[in-house]
């Protein structure tokens, strides 16, 4: 008879993030295992709650499945001697497996005779096998570990307690000092300690117990909860995340909905869904228009007992919260720009590197010299100063000083306070985009310099004096800055050069007195090339590719992504291999050469003049789609090079001993190869086409 | 229940749980992790049960005595066990209803909060309690501290006793709060948080205070190299604590914070270096013979 299997690790409460997670992974873990072990089940269930995760085994078989497996020996040749007698090999062979010569059998394989053995092998009780359980729990991997009491196991919280059933049977295992046992425990407050008397009856008799074990059906009775507070005008924000968070802070749900002050609804509505939603876990309440209405919705953990109490207790801590915002909001209103402004001064951005106002002059100009490059209007130009000019007022707010989240957010919500242009204003929000790895970019464009201005300051102040990001310490992030910086200018297909963007901002630098390392510049561009080759792999380019890209330099950000993508493809067309032979050939070959000095009139050879009207032509257009950074048209001119390439080779003598034939065979040799280097350098590329 | 109640209740609890009752540390400090009765204590191999009330200075918190839930100095009550008993979730809930907080009429909940204080090097793991939605008290199970790994684990429990007796006392200000019969928060702490925020945000000498910090920063190093661990880590306590007058001034930048907590950190590893290194010249006294120190 079959039967069922229970496993439960019960803990101290698990974080939210981990829940969904470490259900799935003990899911699989668990399939997988019972399948390496041949024990043959009807179906799995897991389980989760913020103190338990659990899985079920439906109707397991009590033995694993019996096999036979076939074991190959050697070559008949050697298993028998010329009078057909098993040799010393083959009796070895049988031996080792636990046979017999008696038990060997010939046959084929591929054309050649062997002997084999069939073994079988036994399974073993299901009963035997369960306590290897202990595994897999611990092998269930979290985001982050503890440990605890004078334990070394790291797991994601203390396991207090282990239920493993098997059938009506415990299976023995311990984890630290935890026994397994049949008993589980309800509701931490509301239920009580049970017995299982079967793994089937599991979720159910916690529910007698408050605990709904099963995560979606939690998930349901929120929504349904919501569902019945809310109305035509007033709805419920209900955000994927905070509800699955929510979910997975209850062992048993009960929405409720609270009320705050009408007069809070004046703070900016950031602030208030911050407070709500980041702070408390609540879902904030709008209206058929869309505005914040003075409600939230909470989730608590337990039944309707008390539930005014629990209310009240909840209203009291949201209003103390929106209190200090207001408090805060009010003081800051209180105050000009200018006031702000004029802290700034004293705040100190970095010990070397002067005080935010400091900082903030040097993105001004920063900002002002980019918008220049970029042919801004004088309008556009002006409002980008102004934003670079008020861009850090916020960081001396109250409100941003308690909600650092919100900086740049409030900024651009008191700018407009203050009457600021709303493109000013956007862009002192935007400045910080993005803020991680693949987060959104800033939309406007001003707010798109400001943010570069801003980024580029602290990247090369900081590596200036000394502090480029080593291994894992990167305090100032400047990785993630750096990545945004190019992200914004391949995005916004800015027509600028990484190196010029540099340059300009070492202008402003170079004049600065301050103590700068000997070669910032070199640790700068490297560690920009780095992060560009970042982005690179990231889209998919391969390591040699994007070093052949950035040989000479990172350049244009977006021409160097068209160019590695070029490339990409190009390495596996067969069509091309004959042209990349040709052009690989002239970069190796260039080195040999001493100047770059060409005398048409001393070319004799028909292929090499040739050649040289080729390259003249090839260097004209090459130029003209460079400059219009078509990767595609561009590298077509270096292609229409290679069949005269291919001619000159085979009708020269390029190393002749004739000197100045040779001299100037180089020299267009030389000359082919810088054009080639423009775009990139083809000899680090390993080629793949197939043949 | 007025604050003084509150206090002697949790104080008789925890006394009954085997842990040492002390007194509040004398050198002023953000939180009562900071006391050496827990920072240093927790280091090392010997057992250590303690509960204490620390009155705690956060000056970036002062607000005059103008705000209702604010203050420049609020109390906190310690508890640290080590190791972490098993049923520490248990003793915690009862050290709750002697408050007269009934779980069954409450919410009480365990949220994730992993708190890290990158001034001292400590980490640890755990939660803040919620109790209907309000932060009431920081349960962290220490895993390094001072740099050094925490082995075995000490738990840490710290009340806000201010925001735990707004609730149980059902006031809205905190200076309406009880401290003991007819004696008010606001009768014993309004001046003080009034003279305090005004010396914090206006009239300190904020030169003064950047060269005491140097001051105390290099007597700390300069007595370390003594072996002197207590006497260094006061010193080092003085720094984070003008730190903090710094800070709440405006006159530290949030990327030049990074440079100060380094370098207050960097004492703090040496200190519990030393701290160890002391306490296993001595033989680990307070570690029964035999004992087991892990598994």
């Amino acid at each position: 008879m079959t039967k069922h299997v229970l496993f439960e690790i019960g803990m101290e409460e698990l974080p939210a993030r981990f829940i969904d997670d470490a259900q799935q992974q003990l899911k699989e873990k668990t399939a997988k295992w019972l399948q390496d072990l041949r024990i043959a089940y009807d179906s799995i269930t897991s389980f989760s709650t913020p103190r338990r995760l659990a899985v079920r085994i439906e109707n397991i078989a009590d033995m694993q499945t019996t096999i036979e497996e076939e074991a190959r020996g050697p070559a008949v040749a050697i298993a028998k001697d010329e009078t057909g007698a098993w040799t010393k090999a083959a009796i070895g062979f049988a031996k080792g497996q636990g046979k017999t010569v008696e038990d060997l059998v010939e046959k084929e394989v591929n054309g050649k005779a062997y002997v084999f053995v069939t073994k079988r092998i036994e399974g073993r009780a299901t009963k035997d096998l369960l306590p290897e359980f202990k595994d897999i729990i611990t092998s269930i991997s979290f985001p982050n570990n503890m440990r605890w009491g004078t334990h070394t196991l790291r797991f994601a919280r203390p396991i207090r307690w282990l239920v493993a059933l098997y059938g009506q049977e415990i299976v023995p295992f311990n984890i630290t000092d935890v026994e397994t046992s049949d008993i589980t425990y309800g509701h931490r407050y509301l239920g009580k300690s049970v017995k299982l008397e079967d793994a089937m009856e599991y979720e159910g008799k916690l529910k007698e117990n408050f605990v709904i074990a099963d995560a979606n059906e939690r998930r349901a009775r929120i929504l349904e909860g919501i569902e019945e507070l809310q109305t035509e005008q007033a709805h419920v924000i209900v955000d994927e995340d905070l509800l699955a968070e929510v979910t997975n802070l209850v062992e048993y749900p009960t929405v409720f909905k609270g009320e705050f002050e009408e007069m809070f609804l004046d703070l900016p509505s950031e602030v208030l869904i911050i407070s709500m939603k980041e702070h408390q876990r609540y879902f904030p309440v709008k209206s058929l228009e869309g505005k914040l209405l003075p409600f939230f919705i909470g989730v608590r953990n337990g039944d309707d007992t008390a539930l005014d109490t629990v209310v009240k207790g909840n209203e009291k801590v949201l209003r103390a919260r929106l209190q200090d915002a207001e408090f805060f909001y009010e003081e800051d209103q209180k105050n000009t720009i200018d006031h702000h402004l004029e802290k700034l001064t004293r705040v100190v951005f970095q010990e070397k590197l002067g005080t935010l106002a400091e900082k903030t002059e040097r993105v001004t100009a920063l900002t002002e010299r980019i918008a220049e490059n970029l042919n801004f209007s004088n309008g556009m130009k002006d409002d980008a100063i102004r934003a670079a000019e008020i861009s850090k007022f916020d960081l001396m707010t109250n409100m941003v000083n308690e909600f650092t989240e919100l900086q740049g957010v409030i900024g651009e919500i008191y700018a407009l306070n203050y009457n600021e242009k709303e493109t000013v204003a956007t862009a002192v929000r935007e400045q910080y985009l993005p803020t991680h790895a693949k987060g959104e970019l800033p939309e406007s464009e001003i707010g798109a310099i400001l943010s570069v201005a801003e980024k580029i300051d602290t990247i090369i102040g900081i590596i200036a004096v000394g502090m480029t990001p080593t291994g894992s310490q990167d305090p100032y992030a400047l990785r993630r800055q750096a990545i945004g910086v190019l992200r914004i200018l391949e995005e916004g297909n800015w027509e600028m050069n990484v190196e010029d963007l540099l340059q300009i901002a070492y202008g402003i630098y170079d004049e600065l007195e301050i103590e700068k390392i000997d070669d910032y510049k070199e640790k700068i561009h490297e560690f920009f090339k780095l992060r560009a080759s970042y982005l690179l792999k990231e889209a998919g380019i391969e390591q040699d590719i994007f070093q052949a890209v950035m040989d000479k330099e990172i350049g244009n950000f977006t021409y160097a992504m068209a160019k590695a993508r070029h490339l990409s493809e190009k390495r596996h067309d067969v069509a091309f291999k004959e042209k990349e032979e040709a052009l690989v050939r002239i970069l190796n070959l260039a080195d040999k050469a001493e100047s770059m000095d060409i005398t048409p009139e001393a070319f004799e050879t028909d292929s090499e003049k040739a050649l040289y009207e080729q390259f003249e032509q090839s260097k004209i257009d090459f130029k003209a789609h460079d400059e219009a950074h078509d990767a595609i048209q561009a590298f077509e001119q270096l292609e229409a090079l290679a069949r005269p390439i291919h001619g000159f080779f085979d009708n020269n003598m390029v190393m002749t001993d004739n000197k100045e034939l040779r001299n100037n065979r180089l020299a267009l040799v030389a000359a082919i190869s810088s054009l080639i280097l423009e775009y990139a350098n083809l000899a680090l590329i390993e080629w793949k086409q197939q043949f | 229940m007025n604050i003084q109640q509150m206090i002697l209740e949790l104080q008789k609890h925890w006394s009954e749980q085997n842990c040492i009752l002390v007194q509040a540390y004398d050198t002023e400090k953000g939180a009562g992790t900071m006391s050496p009765m827990t920072l240093l204590r927790s280091l090392g191999p010997e057992p250590w049960n303690v509960a204490y009330v620390e009155p705690s200075r956060r000056p970036d918190d002062g607000r005059y005595g103008d705000n209702p839930n604010r203050l420049y100095q609020h109390h906190q009550f310690q508890v640290v066990m080590k190791p972490s008993p098993s049923n520490i979730q248990e003793l915690y809930l009862e050290s709750l209803e002697k408050l007269g907080i009934d779980p069954l009429q409450h919410d009480i909940r365990f949220v994730e909060d992993n708190w890290e204080n990158p001034t001292l090097g400590a980490a640890g793991l755990g939660w803040e309690v919620w109790l209907d939605g309000m932060e009431i008290t920081q349960f962290t199970y220490f895993q390094q501290i001072g740099g050094l790994e925490a082995s075995p684990v000490s738990v840490e429990l710290t009340y806000g006793i201010e925001r735990l007796a707004s609730y149980i006392q059902d006031k809205e200000n905190v200076f309406d709060l009880e401290w003991t019969d007819g004696v008010t928060v606001r009768d014993i702490f309004y001046q003080p948080e009034f003279e305090h925020s005004t010396y914090t945000f206006e009239e300190s000498d904020t030169a003064m205070l950047f060269e005491l910090f140097s001051m105390y920063e290099h007597e700390a190093k300069r007595i370390m190299e003594k072996g002197l661990v207590f006497p260094a880590y006061d010193y080092v306590l003085k720094c984070s604590h003008t730190f903090n007058l710094l800070d709440a001034r405006g006159v530290i930048s949030v990327t030049e914070r990074t440079g100060y907590i380094t370098r207050v950190r960097n004492l703090a590893r040496s200190i519990a270096k030393a701290y160890v290194q002391e306490r296993e010249r001595l033989g680990f006294p307070m570690l029964k013979k035999g004992e087991k120190i892990n598994d």
